[in-house]
């Protein structure tokens, strides 16, 4: 198909269709066209006729995390949704906000913030834009779209106590493969009623359909917060003091680590939120409880402060390689040698950051590790944790897998090199799930876990 | 074969599952059927065709290969607890009761994870993990005795979800049988693990869409202090100003609940719980956390109670204060029994600011009909269980509390809220359920039963009021089937 005369069911399904350009190119894969539907009903008019002209379709937010995961083994139609962001409704007094998908992340928090609210999510803010080009003028903010928040999955360090996307999505409203427009959950935040659609759309990289509304649960914003935070020499040490806070009573909203380097320290810092007394308070206790459980003398720059440190929930640079490890997080100083081994065995010195007392790190790698070297690393780390010694047998026989290593985007040397997702659970299960969503595997085909 | 099995019912499966699971723990005697023919919802009653009692994961699998073999439905039952009648049985299949497989198997306090069979009940859970200083948040009232499959199977609540979050908040991991018959675990306990959150998607799916045989839940540390307030008000609409104040100063109670004067008679007739004398409505709002911040959100609500015009506040500092309290609400459906032969509990939810306007309703649809109704509700979450009291030998009262009980149901559906909060759907609402979402919500919703369970076995006749056909999808290579792959790591 040439990208010369646009389908006329296209142009008739949105005034807002144009011919793609070299900046569109999803993972290297260039489209044909690019829609942007303005509203539910027009979305499901685009999604009717790409279905109609057989059109492969890659939704696109802000374009943040465009270059996540595998390139599209096909893609001929963008959907983007930037002229649906609308804020629908902010029910303050109900904490709830319903928004169109495109709204993006920044102006929501603008809208909550004036009833002293917050959507409880602190992505990082991901690369700016890189494969984003075809944008208009001004090009899609740092924070990206509602939309790409939810189809990635992501979380910032909030995610210790508020979880992920698909913890405060209560109800969305999707598009599917074939133009259907389907609502499930509602916009209340206790509702059991029907399957919870959202849960399955979260993190699903627009490979079910295209998310057209959200409704999510709010929190009020604290009026407080103070970042106690400190320096570790050793691995065990800082992996002990992140558990030591995560697990006690002074509710930390978040538990952050940063090692740039096998030779540097390791900062810690444990968010508090809440009344300025309370916080005051909790970060004095806490203070005394990461100095106690750390050993004199390995501990640096005990501090407390109402400014995070510099690195609080940066993104690793693009460009580069993302590994995303979860793991249990009693493992936590396992986990940090592993990936120091495995670093080590392959000439690499990753930079480690992220929410490690969730269970969650990312391993950074420059973009000019040689591919080889970056796949060596994923395999070894792979290898280790599958193998951790330290797993009480019992416990791994009751759980099976128990954790992951995932790269979230890569160079395309790299890409093409190691294997993304590793090992994943229930595939079958979750291609079958596909199949029914997406029969003609037209939704950001080759994209997901599995080459779903 | 497989439909002279299917009619001669499930007799056939008799020696295959007396062979899985020993003859002791295959239940055919009628009178011992007629025990499992309902669950806490008693309006609905099936005697099961079969029951049987697996003692392990590997033999709930067998179970379900030899049904789903045989083409025969199969329901999963834990605690049979449920108020929906999600585990209702059926004549023509097989009742699983999980009750065998009651092991806490593992905890883990350094990454604050226990593993637990289904049968386990969520109270034993905290308990296991209080050693440690952790709990299992979600605390459905029932959680003396239902258990925590159960509770994955309906996504409970508890009072305490308002600032804790349901089981799907606190569940990162699940072993499961396909309703093919085969073991494999959904997500690793990291709640990161890639590909589509399948846990997230199998709670709350009323066990229609497999069996859970391990759960890996989150602990989370015990708070260090709490605080319970007793406060009580003339009238319902005072005790909503006081929620609605509460709220809207930033704080989050653990719990905050409600009850209204007929409510509160029908627990002192029961249980002689003391509330204050006059109460058109009493609030118990319950805080939890650090010290320090309890202290401070205690004097903030009681001084928002007062100005919206509590005329007595208690507080409880201890456990046994706090039981004291507690006793009251927790006792509300129970005292029902007392004031009324029979009554229907409800469980809609309308957005917290709808409150006050659809409580007025109810109670000019209770002087429409005649129909009495205590209301005892979740008003932190807007969760509503009004219960609609009737005489039993009356059938036209009868009628008429069904009839008030829907419309409430109506009226939750119009302030854009939900048909049910915690109980889940299962027989008694699925004719709702078409109010509440349009055809096309409900067939993309039956897509995702469709791929676990194209045979429609599992729990069938539950949620959906019309099954979706699944057939073979057209025009497209359909991946492995879920027998050849599931439980199996594959690499890609």
């Amino acid at each position: 198909m040439t990208a010369d005369a646009i389908p006329a069911p296209l142009t008739s399904a949105c005034s807002e269709v144009r011919t793609a350009v070299k900046s569109d190119a999803v993972g290297g894969v260039v489209p044909s066209y690019v829609a942007a539907p303005a509203s539910t009903a027009e979305a499901s008019a685009v999604l009717r006729a790409a279905a109609e002209l057989g059109l492969a379709v890659v939704p696109r937010g802000g374009g943040t995390r465009l270059d996540w995961g595998a390139p599209p083994s096909r893609c001929d139609l963008i959907v983007e949704t930037r002229l649906m962001d609308a804020v629908l409704e902010h029910a303050a007094g109900d904490l709830v906000a319903r928004v169109q998908a495109g709204v993006r992340l920044d102006r929501l928090a603008e809208v909550l913030g004036r009833a002293d609210q917050r959507l409880a999510l602190d992505p990082p803010a991901g690369a700016s834009g890189t494969s984003a080009g075809g944008a208009p003028a001004g090009g899609a903010p740092a924070g990206g779209t509602v939309g790409g928040l939810i189809a990635a999955g992501v979380a910032g360090p909030l995610r210790l106590r508020f979880g992920t996307p698909r913890d405060l999505l209560i109800g969305i409203t999707m598009i599917r493969a074939d133009g259907t427009v389907a609502r499930a959950g509602g916009k209340v935040v206790k509702n059991v009623a029907g399957y919870d659609l959202g849960k399955l759309l979260a993190g699903s990289s627009g490979t079910l359909g295209l998310l057209a509304e959200a409704t999510f649960r709010l929190h009020p914003r604290p009026p407080a917060a103070i970042y106690v935070s400190l320096a570790c020499a050793d691995a065990a040490t800082a992996a002990a003091a992140l558990l030591t806070a995560a697990g006690s009573a002074l509710a930390p909203s978040a538990a952050e680590l940063d090692w740039p380097g096998q030779d540097a320290p390791l900062n810690l810092a444990v968010l508090l939120e809440g009344d300025a007394e309370g916080v005051a308070e909790r970060a004095t206790r806490m203070s005394d409880l990461l100095a106690g459980e750390t050993s004199v003398g390995r501990l640096t720059g005990l501090r407390a402060s109402s400014e995070p440190p510099p690195w609080w929930g940066r993104a690793a640079a693009t460009g580069g390689t993302a590994v995303r490890i979860a793991f249990w997080a009693g493992q936590l100083a396992g986990v940090l040698r592993a990936i120091r081994a495995a670093g080590t065995q392959a000439g690499l010195d990753p930079a480690v950051s992220g929410s490690a007392a969730a269970g969650v790190v990312h391993a950074a790698l420059p973009a000019d590790a040689p591919a080889t070297a970056v796949a060596q690393f994923v395999t070894g780390l792979r290898d280790a944790l599958g193998s951790d010694s330290e797993v009480e047998a019992a416990v791994r026989s009751a759980t099976g897998p128990r954790g992951s290593v995932v790269v979230l985007h890569a160079p395309p040397a790299v890409r093409d090199t190691v294997d993304l997702w590793g090992p994943v659970a229930a595939v079958a299960l979750m291609r079958a799930i596909k199949d029914q969503f997406d029969p003609d595997h037209r939704m950001a085909p080759g994209r997901f876990a599995g080459g779903i | 074969m497989i439909e002279q099995a299917a009619r001669a019912g499930t007799d056939v499966l008799i020696p295959r599952l007396s062979e899985i699971c020993g003859p002791a723990n295959v239940i055919t005697d009628p009178q011992e059927l007629a025990t499992y023919e309902c669950d806490g919802l008693t309006a609905h009653r099936c005697s099961p065709g079969l029951v049987v009692l697996p003692g392990s994961a590997q033999q709930v699998a067998e179970v379900v290969r030899a049904c789903a073999g045989a083409r025969i439905p199969f329901i999963a039952r834990g605690s049979g607890t449920g108020l929906s009648g999600g585990a209702l049985p059926r004549t023509d299949g097989v009742l699983i009761v999980l009750s065998k497989m009651r092991q806490v198997l593992a905890i883990d306090p350094a990454s604050r994870r226990a593993v637990v069979e289904p049968g386990v009940t969520n109270l034993a859970v905290s308990k296991a993990a209080e050693p440690y200083g952790l709990f299992y948040a979600p605390d459905p009232s029932s959680q003396q005795i239902c258990s925590v499959g159960g509770n994955v199977a309906e996504n409970s609540g508890g009072a305490h979800c308002l600032k804790h979050g349901f089981t799907v908040h606190h569940v990162t991991g699940l072993q499961i049988v396909t309703p093919q018959g085969e073991l494999t675990w959904l997500g690793d306990g990291t709640g990161a693990a890639p590909g589509y959150d399948l846990v997230g998607t199998f709670i709350g799916s009323e066990g229609t869409i497999g069996i859970v045989t391990k759960i890996i839940v989150k602990l989370t540390p015990i708070p260090e202090a709490v605080t319970t307030l007793l406060a009580a008000f003339t009238t319902m609409g005072a005790g909503g100003a006081a929620v609605s104040a509460i709220i809207g100063a930033g704080i989050l109670p653990a719990a905050i609940e409600m009850m209204d004067a007929l409510a509160i008679e029908a627990a002192e007739a029961a249980v002689a719980c003391r509330y204050p004398e006059g109460a058109g409505a009493v609030l118990i709002v319950e805080l939890d956390g650090p010290a320090g911040d309890v202290e401070r959100e205690t004097a903030a609500v009681r001084a928002l109670c007062t100005q919206a015009g509590a005329y007595e506040i208690r507080a409880a500092h201890d456990a046994a204060e706090r039981a004291a309290i507690w006793v009251g609400r927790k006792s509300a459906f129970a005292a029902v029994g007392r004031i009324s032969t029979a009554y229907i509990v409800q469980d809609g939810v309308v957005p917290r600011t709808a409150l006050p306007k659809v409580l007025d309703r109810i109670a000019e649809l209770s002087a429409q009909s005649g129909i009495r109704v205590a209301n005892v509700f979740h008003a932190g979450d807007g969760n509503l269980h009004p219960l609609v009291l009737f005489d039993d030998g009356d059938t036209a009262m009868a009628a008429a509390a069904e009839e008030v009980s829907g419309a409430i149901l109506d009226l939750c559906i119009e302030h854009g809220g939900s048909i049910t909060g915690e109980h889940g759907v299962g027989v008694d609402k699925a004719q709702y359920l078409p109010k509440m979402f349009e055809a096309a919500d409900l067939d993309t919703m039956q897509m995702v039963r469709c791929a676990f369970d194209p045979d429609g076995l599992c729990n069938p006749g539950k949620i959906f009021p019309t099954p979706r056909l699944c057939g073979e999808v057209p025009g497209v290579r359909r991946g492995p089937h879920p027998l050849v792959a599931a439980g199996q790591l594959e690499q890609f």
